[in-house]
């Protein structure tokens, strides 16, 4: 049995931006449990897609109950992979991300396809799919719906963290506008460094999926 | 960010900004010259795929988008 997870939120920032940040939201404040992030592989295919394939590395906290199931001296370390097409034709970023050790205990796959909003192009569409199975025998169940409330909590923290890039991005480019601006003037004035963005990037979330839950750690994405 | 390598760290970092910068300003709007990162690349690759060796990390041989291909279309 596998547990299925779907939500669709509106990001409020352009499709470009929204990618770009994508490359760029680690490190941040809400993802602590992310170690390490690669790229290990990219290509441009001959129709203008981007593939690329990353590894990251992120801490394994489990719940005490969970902790016993493990093997003493097993790593606690959980590489995972994310793999993604960016075609900038079709306006699309696709995403497969999933863990390549400890499957037994919990499996998670998730899959984030980003749009342009046809009728809002300063909008992005985000689809965000998961599917959590384990295969550890009489757990499986309170195993999936830990994974599952964990994933949760952890695609909100995974949003802030894409907000917090997009902030940064926009931040820097706006800095950059300015300071282009100045250097053209023949009396520059000061540069005034304010905070790029005040108002928040979320619009709406069409799910409302975090009803009670209260996160114990960071097993999944 | 850090590499999983801990020596690929700044070779990472050198690549990770010519990357952005091509995305931002070339990829994103239609350029399709020359990609002018991968001597970067293939450099910080060098680090990076001796350590993926060295600490056994099962990447080897999966396949692209790899189970996705189980999934339903939705």
């Amino acid at each position: 049995m596998v547990k299925y997870f779907c939500s669709n939120i509106d990001i409020k920032s352009t499709w470009d931006h929204v990618v770009s940040a994508f490359w760029q939201r680690y490190p941040n404040p809400f993802s602590t449990h992310v170690l390490t992030e690669d790229v290990v592989y990219r290509e441009l295919t001959a129709d203008h897609r981007l593939l690329s394939r990353r590894l990251l590395m992120k801490t394994n906290r489990l719940p005490r109950w969970a902790e016993r199931l493990f093997p003493a001296g097993m790593s606690r370390s959980v590489y995972i992979v994310e793999d993604s097409i960016v075609d900038p034709v079709e306006r699309s970023l696709t995403t497969y991300t999933w863990n390549l050790n400890h499957t037994t205990l919990m499996s998670v796959e998730e899959r984030c396809v980003f749009l342009e909003s046809v009728e809002h192009p300063a909008t992005t569409q985000l689809k965000r799919e998961a599917w959590i199975s384990s295969s550890i025998y009489g757990f499986s169940k309170p195993i999936q719906e830990f994974g599952l409330a964990r994933f949760k909590s952890n695609q909100v923290k995974a949003l802030k963290g894409l907000e917090y890039a997009l902030t940064n991005l926009q931040g820097t480019s706006r800095l950059l506008a300015l300071f282009r601006k100045q250097t053209s003037q023949k009396n520059p004035q000061p540069l005034s460094l304010q905070p790029a963005l005040t108002e928040p990037f979320l619009t709406h979330a069409h799910t409302h999926t975090l009803t009670h839950y209260n996160p114990v750690g960071d097993f999944t994405l | 960010m850090n590499s999983v390598g801990e020596a690929c760290t700044e070779l990472k970092r050198e690549y990770d900004q010519c990357f952005n910068r091509w995305f931002a300003e070339k990829f994103l709007k239609g350029d399709r010259s020359g990609d002018p990162c991968t001597e970067t690349f293939r450099r910080y690759q060098r680090c990076v795929q001796k350590a993926i060796k060295e600490k056994d990390i099962p990447v080897d041989g999966v396949e692209f988008m790899g189970p996705n291909k189980d999934k339903p279309e939705s």
